[in-house]
């Protein structure tokens, strides 16, 4: 009985046994976290949103096996592990709701082929894939990515799922969603309430509009432990401290609401899903600290004073660049290492 | 869980793991029950950590239970004793079931009655007897630490005399998963258990001790806090079950609220560690003369249908004890020892147990996982209680950059798993750091050779 089995023992060093947790695990789980702040984005601004981040993701897929091809890597189980389809939405949500289909084609690819593979693939890339290529589109496409927050019919968008609250009287579509984003800087550009902008009544980009539908998501990833909790809240913390201590020239009335600043714009996708992004952040919990209290302060400083309304995206890519160096302090104490010093003490 | 309730928090110490099945449940109702005798026994000259005992018997030679067949060599060595009575079939060399190595070991086939030798299985008097003669018992009896990590226990009583001992520490935890013998030891020896962490005490000259037992065996605390309810000098206490809690740091961590490094050894801060297996075994050394040639063995895992805890002779052949468990027929995987930091076996036809092995883990379907490259969650870092970053380790020690890998104390790893065991990845961190540590210790060889040369 026992010959028959004595040639296939498996042999490996210890451990033998392992964790249930396993990246396609953890990348599907963020998918699934970023499922309501999606649905949230079709329901305010209409179903184009839902081709935006589908092309988006088939982009980045199709990319994806493209490239791994190319370097001869295995494709298949790659493509399972779910990373690729992350990158494809959390751009589409950085993009206008009404964005031209070949934009979030280029932005995909240019977030998989450019910023993700040539630095080495899933684990290796320094930046944040969505957010990279976000910034490259903002430089590609200024007059799409920034100013043009045209009407979602100028693009030839129906109306299946526009918002009830957004029909007047007279069942027609008013257009205050397209309009600029909260955060603009010009005096005389709308305010929003707090409910609005809590639900996501608001225009934006499509996967920061409902501050709700992130938060539900985000919490479903502190709860299963993908994300470390103190980095939005760390991150989220700082901007609300920065808002309060520093002064802002601009003349909106919002100017100095720290709450304004929080739920407005896209703070809280940038702090629940892009700060948070294990590969391009720090190792230990001093150094994720550092990244979002560095990222809280940058996305302040940027909006106050730099030509942008929105900081988020640059504020988390200038920290991702200073990562190996937060690293390089933060390496975690040797265990008794302090001990060993206070012994050399007393002995000399 | 009367102390959940209450709301005290157990005594731990910081990261770790433990896993939502543990596998324990399978032996903690198995009480121990002795193995049939084995008919041959194949007993290693290097049981135990330091240099191999050298044989004293040849073939042909007429040998009975009890008696010394290998005698220590220097300072850190332990002597082997035969474990059963019968004859020498041969003296030859034969693969470690601990590292695969040839070395040298004395067969025995049993032919005689299962006596003892002259000399052994006499009673004592331990209430008189003199440090010096506890430490002559305990090495006479080659008595190893049998919680797994086999050092040498008079070795480990003779603290050099510039450190000051202050608390034995005795590790009741048993954190490896599956892992049940020292839980049936602890539940049916107390008493002799206790006895031998005295003489362990009197032997170094200390008078405290500190019981560690994980809060998964409240029987078994509270069995011991009734034993020692007079005595105030040996406190008892519960900690979280997590592994790898009954190692020496962490052990240590959570009782004394003491930090070493972890190369250091825990005479660095006033303590030494014994296991309750290791107590027991010094009892009846010092009591009855009983040198170490059995001891109690977990086997178990999927691939038994009858998990068991045996009281084992030591060089039994493994086979057997696996058709005594009933092992099934599409087993994949042979672990001496628990499945954090056991050693997986190649060959059953070879595997004989030895004076470290706690544990025999059979598994089914055992799976093989393909690894990824790191993708910087931090929870290695998160889990390794000796402060490393596994993440870079295990990066620098799969580029062979050993001189970086020197800079982030890789030799420091203690090798328990924990990083590997949480990793997404599922990178193999601690078989590289393992590899980068073996090529370490070759390269600094091959240059001390260089420089004597010169």
């Amino acid at each position: 009985m026992l010959n028959q089995t004595n040639n296939n023992l498996i042999v490996s060093a210890s451990p033998h046994i392992r964790d249930m947790e396993s990246i396609p695990k953890i990348m599907w789980g963020v998918v699934l976290s970023l499922i309501p702040a999606g649905i949230a984005g079709v329901f305010v601004f209409g179903y184009y949103c839902f081709y935006v981040v589908f092309l988006s993701c088939i982009t980045a897929v199709v990319t994806e096996i493209f490239i791994l091809s190319l370097r001869k890597l295995p494709v298949l189980n790659t493509i399972k592990d779910g990373s690729a389809v992350v990158t494809g939405i959390l751009l589409a949500y950085t993009l206008p709701p009404g964005v031209p289909w070949y934009v979030p084609v280029v932005g995909s690819f240019f977030a998989i082929a450019i910023v993700k593979h040539a630095f080495g693939g899933l684990g290796n890339n320094i930046w944040n894939p969505a957010l990279a290529a976000r910034a490259f589109l903002q430089v590609a496409y200024p007059v799409i990515i920034n100013s043009d927050w045209r009407t979602l019919e100028q693009h030839g968008a129906g109306k299946l799922f526009h918002n009830i609250a957004k029909v007047d009287a007279d069942g027609k579509l008013v257009d205050a969603i397209t309009r600029a984003t909260p955060l603009a800087k010009e005096a005389g550009a709308d305010m929003y309430n707090f409910a609005q902008l809590f639900v996501g009544n608001i225009p934006g980009c499509i996967g920061e509009t409902s501050a709700i539908a992130l938060l539900l998501g985000g919490a479903y990833l502190i709860y299963k432990r993908y994300i470390k909790w103190y980095v939005p809240a760390c991150y989220i913390a700082t901007v609300f401290i920065m808002v309060l201590i520093l002064p802002s020239k601009a003349e909106t009335a919002w100017a100095k609401n720290p709450f304004y600043h929080i739920f407005a714009g896209g703070l809280l996708l940038g702090a629940f899903f892009m700060a948070t992004d294990m590969v391009t952040t720090p190792l230990t919990k001093k150094g994720l600290i550092i990244f979002a209290a560095g990222a809280g302060m940058l996305t302040v400083l940027i909006r106050f004073y730099s030509g942008y309304p929105e900081g988020v995206c640059y504020a988390i890519l200038l920290m991702n660049t200073a990562t190996p160096l937060i690293d390089r302090f933060t390496k975690p104490r040797l265990y008794g290492a302090k001990l060993r010093k206070g012994t050399e003490c007393k002995k000399g | 869980m009367s102390f959940v309730k209450s709301g005290l928090k157990y005594r731990t110490f910081a990261g770790g793991i433990h896993p939502l099945d543990d596998g324990k449940a399978l032996t903690r109702n198995k009480r121990e029950i002795t193995a049939p005798l084995p008919k041959t026994v194949y007993l290693f000259m290097s049981q135990h950590i330091g240099a191999p005992a050298k044989p004293l018997v040849k073939k042909g030679d007429i040998v009975r239970k009890g008696q010394l067949i290998g005698e220590l060599q220097g300072f850190i060595s332990a002597n082997v004793h035969a474990s059963i009575s019968g004859k020498v079939v041969d003296v030859t060399n034969l693969p470690l079931p601990t590292t695969g190595v040839k070395s040298p070991a004395v067969i025995i086939e049993r032919t005689e009655e299962d006596l003892w030798v002259d000399g052994a299985n006499v009673i004592s008097d331990i209430d008189s007897i003199s440090p010096g003669e506890i430490r002559k018992c305990i090495q006479s009896a080659g008595i190893v630490g049998l919680g797994g990590a086999t050092f040498p226990t008079h070795v480990k009583l003779s603290p050099p005399k510039d450190k000051i001992i202050d608390t034995v520490v005795m590790n009741g935890a048993e954190c490896e998963p599956y892992l049940t013998c020292d839980y049936h030891l602890m539940l049916d020896k107390p008493q002799e258990i206790i006895l031998g962490l005295k003489l362990a005490m009197k032997c170094i000259g200390c008078k405290k001790a500190h019981i560690g037992i994980e809060s998964n065996k409240e029987d078994v605390y509270r069995l011991f806090k009734n034993i020692l309810a007079d005595e105030s000098d040996i406190k008892v206490d519960l900690m979280e079950v997590k592994y790898p809690q009954g190692a020496e740091h962490q052990l240590i961590k959570a009782l004394l609220d003491r930090e070493f490094k972890p190369t250091q050894l825990p005479l660095e801060v006033g303590a030494v560690v014994i296991n309750v297996g290791t107590a027991f075994a010094i009892y009846e050394a010092v009591k009855f003369r009983r040198p170490l040639i059995q001891r109690l063995v977990t086997v178990t895992g999927d691939g038994v249908e009858n998990p068991q805890n045996f009281m084992v002779r030591l060089g039994t052949p493994v086979k057997q004890l696996l058709e005594e468990a009933k092992i099934s027929t599409n087993i994949s995987k042979v672990i001496f020892g628990g499945p954090m930091m056991g050693i997986a076996q190649s060959n059953l036809d070879t595997a004989v147990t030895v004076k470290g092995t706690g544990g025999i883990l059979v598994l089914k379907g055992a799976k093989q996982w393909e690894s990824h490259a790191c993708i910087r969650c931090g929870r290695c870092i998160d889990s390794c209680p000796y402060g490393l970053n596994p993440s870079e380790l295990s990066i620098t020690c799969e580029a062979k950059e050993f001189a970086l890998a020197l800079e982030n104390n890789v030799m420091e790893c203690k090798e328990c798993g924990c990083c590997t065991y949480v990793c997404p990845a599922k990178r193999p961190i601690v078989h590289l750091i393992k590899f980068a540590k073996a090529e370490i210790a070759k390269q600094t060889a091959q240059r001390t050779v260089q420089s004597q040369q010169k």
